[in-house]
């Protein structure tokens, strides 16, 4: 076999081994979507009503609530980033973090300074790379991630926010959140989104059917939303995560398709380039074997 | 009359239909819901919710902690974990 047609089928291994992978990959991520997006339909009726409660404790109790009075003079604000914890999924974990970038550029506007909090290994990296400080990070469950991963996040977040900005390097004014939106198996889109002080409360459905009620609170509007907020900010993360990760696994089919979809173009143009070769050796071969019979036919032919 | 009951966690509604009667501890003690409840928000403690559905069936939850709110005869129960 010559060099050149020897070269091409080594070619043509590497990519079918890859193309495996990569088809392996999709097939997998294709099956997970359909997980994470009923996991995501089963956490909705939890954040409506919550979100439901919220915007009627919110609208109809006239407490000062640390959690809903924004401050007056705010330093710095919590910029929460999911990103994926694997790549090969596209622009996936790069769109979540350039959307952080801009959200940061535009609190550096208003005079704010950021303090990041990071989910997922990529946006992780992204930083560390760049020697940039990290509030708190966590990573190895970003395609699947339980309330309890939530709580956790939520919870430095609140203790974050709790904490006096003024005089506590820790403590923060704002909370920001930016995740990727699963609209469909084809779109889904990096957002930022701001989570406390509260802000005009928006979920998937309309939130009340009519007026919100004139609730009596037990034991009192103050304890109530105290206890409320923070499953609040839980749910709200928890919602966020769980739809990034339906996003995360929509992205990597895709990726992995078109993945799959060039390597069988490379094989296709390969096994061309190969034929053509393995034709020329050939074609190579028989004038070699013709012209020496000649040369021998001549040469017998002048001897006699 | 009956009351719209859901009992929903982070991860699925556990609970919902129509019941006659719920009972649930709040901060401020047990408390008792039939129809025609006034608007009330109350805070859960960890302890039994039980739902008594409207054809006479009896379930009891315990919940860690939550929420009840009722208005027009729709209760919502918001817990972070149920067990039967």
């Amino acid at each position: 076999m010559g060099a050149q047609l020897r070269i091409y089928r080594r070619r043509m291994r590497s990519v079918k081994a890859t193309k495996k992978i990569t088809k392996a990959m999709e097939l997998i991520s294709a099956s997970r979507i359909v997980k994470a997006q009923q996991r995501v339909t089963a956490s909705t009726p939890y954040a409506n009503e919550l979100t439901r409660a919220v915007s009627a404790v919110a609208s109809f109790s006239s407490t000062n609530h640390p959690l809903t009075t924004p401050s007056e003079n705010p330093i710095r604000a919590a910029v929460l980033i999911i990103s994926a914890d694997r790549g090969m999924a596209g622009a996936y974990s790069n769109n979540a973090i350039k959307e952080g970038e801009q959200l940061v550029a535009l609190l550096k506007e208003r005079g704010l300074e950021a303090s990041a909090y990071l989910v997922g290994r990529k946006a992780v990296n992204y930083y560390r790379f760049r020697n940039r400080a990290i509030a708190g990070s966590w990573s190895g469950f970003s395609d699947n991630p339980t309330y309890e991963d939530a709580k956790e996040v939520a919870d430095s977040l609140i203790k974050a926010f709790l904490a006096d900005a003024q005089s506590d390097s820790n403590g923060v004014d704002e909370i920001h959140i930016i995740f990727t939106e699963f609209h469909s198996m084809l779109t889904q889109n990096a957002l930022a989104k701001r989570m406390l002080p509260l802000e005009v409360v928006e979920s998937s459905e309309p939130v009340a059917a009519g007026l919100l009620p004139m609730y009596e609170f037990e034991p009192n509007a103050g304890t109530v939303l105290n206890a409320l907020l923070p499953r609040y900010i839980e749910a709200r993360v928890f919602n966020a995560m769980l739809q990034s990760a339906a996003s995360e696994h929509a992205a990597r089919r895709r990726a992995m398709k078109s993945a799959t979809d060039n390597a069988d173009d490379l094989i296709k143009s390969l096994t061309r380039l190969a034929n053509a070769a393995r034709q020329a050796e050939i074609t190579q071969e028989i004038s070699e074997i013709v012209g020496g019979a000649d040369a021998l036919a001549s040469a017998s032919a002048g001897s006699e | 009359m009956s009351l719209r009951v859901e009992l929903v966690s982070p991860t699925e509604r556990v609970w919902s239909g129509e019941a006659s009667f719920i009972s649930a501890r709040t901060v401020e003690g047990d408390l008792g819901v039939l129809p025609g409840h006034a608007p009330i928000f109350g805070v859960l403690v960890d302890g039994v919710v039980s739902i008594k559905g409207v054809d006479g069936s009896a379930t009891d939850f315990n919940v860690s902690g939550g929420f009840l709110s009722v208005s027009n005869d729709r209760v919502s129960i918001l817990t972070e974990t149920v067990a039967k």
